[in-house]
């Protein structure tokens, strides 16, 4: 999977404004909304879900970097938000480290085998420096949506 | 399928196990199977048909994308290689993360 086939480029956010965990997820879920992509499901559910999730466990998976997700009625394919913050977030990651790069994921309710797929495509970027460190360095939504096109063409960067 | 080596740097095992779980390796289990992994010394290295990563990295494993039915290998090398083996194959296909088979066998 590409991240051009599930990533929303209408909800990236380049500057979030949140500091915090619970604001940042918001700011992400509201982006969606706004796309158009949660049909008519009410945002606070959403995010009330995915917030339930990241309780349970963090998604803050160390080298700045948290992928919070939640497998939800509101959306019949997998989509994602991108967000990248100034000044880092507290997400009880497990190196203890403040997170940059947010990428939220919600993934329908009876689709374990898509999740999967759309995971495996964060985290063969995610965990490569040198696309963590382009992703942190972008200062606008079209430098992020121009990063993710380049990853999907470019499997080296 | 078992393989045991006596080398001068200690044990090496390999097994196969098949993903039981409905939802498959995503991140909870992956994180139990990292956290089961790090509690052994050896090395570590789980394959499917594409990748091999490291066992004891949740970025790397969150990378296999291993769906329910997916067999991967797993690779222990090292003194308490086999012990990591035993604890590795139960947590996937014994424990199954704590996690339910499909309700519908078929589904695959």
């Amino acid at each position: 999977m590409k991240f051009a086939d599930f990533v929303c480029f209408e909800a990236i956010i380049p500057k979030l404004k949140a500091t915090d965990r619970d604001g940042v997820v918001a700011e992400l879920v509201a982006a969606l909304a706004g796309a158009g992509r949660l049909a008519n499901a009410d945002c606070s559910k959403v995010l009330k879900a995915v917030i339930e999730r990241e309780k349970e466990a963090s998604t803050g998976m160390g080298k700045g970097v948290a992928v919070p997700h939640v497998k939800h009625t509101a959306v019949t394919d997998v989509i994602a938000a991108v967000g990248r913050s100034d000044t880092g977030v507290d997400f009880s990651s497990l190196d203890k480290q403040p997170v940059y790069s947010v990428i939220l994921l919600i993934s329908p309710a009876d689709n374990p085998d898509k999740h999967l797929q759309a995971m495996e495509s964060i985290f063969k970027h995610l965990q490569k420096d040198k696309f963590r460190k382009f992703l942190r360095q972008s200062q606008t939504a079209e430098q992020i949506e121009d990063l993710l096109r380049e990853a999907d063409e470019e499997p080296s960067l | 399928m078992q393989t045991e080596e006596n080398t001068s740097e200690g044990v090496v095992c390999e097994t196969v196990v098949e993903i039981k779980n409905a939802d498959g390796l995503h991140m909870r289990p992956a994180m139990q199977f990292v956290d089961a992994a790090s509690q052994f010394d050896c090395d570590i290295t789980v394959s499917n048909a594409e990748n091999s990563v490291d066992g004891k990295s949740i970025m790397q494993m969150s990378m296999l994308a291993a769906t329910c039915g997916t067999t991967l290998t797993i690779k222990a090398e090292g003194a308490d290689a086999q012990q990591a083996i035993d604890a590795l194959r139960e947590l996937v296909e014994v424990k199954m993360f704590g996690e339910p088979p499909p309700k519908d066998r078929s589904r695959n």
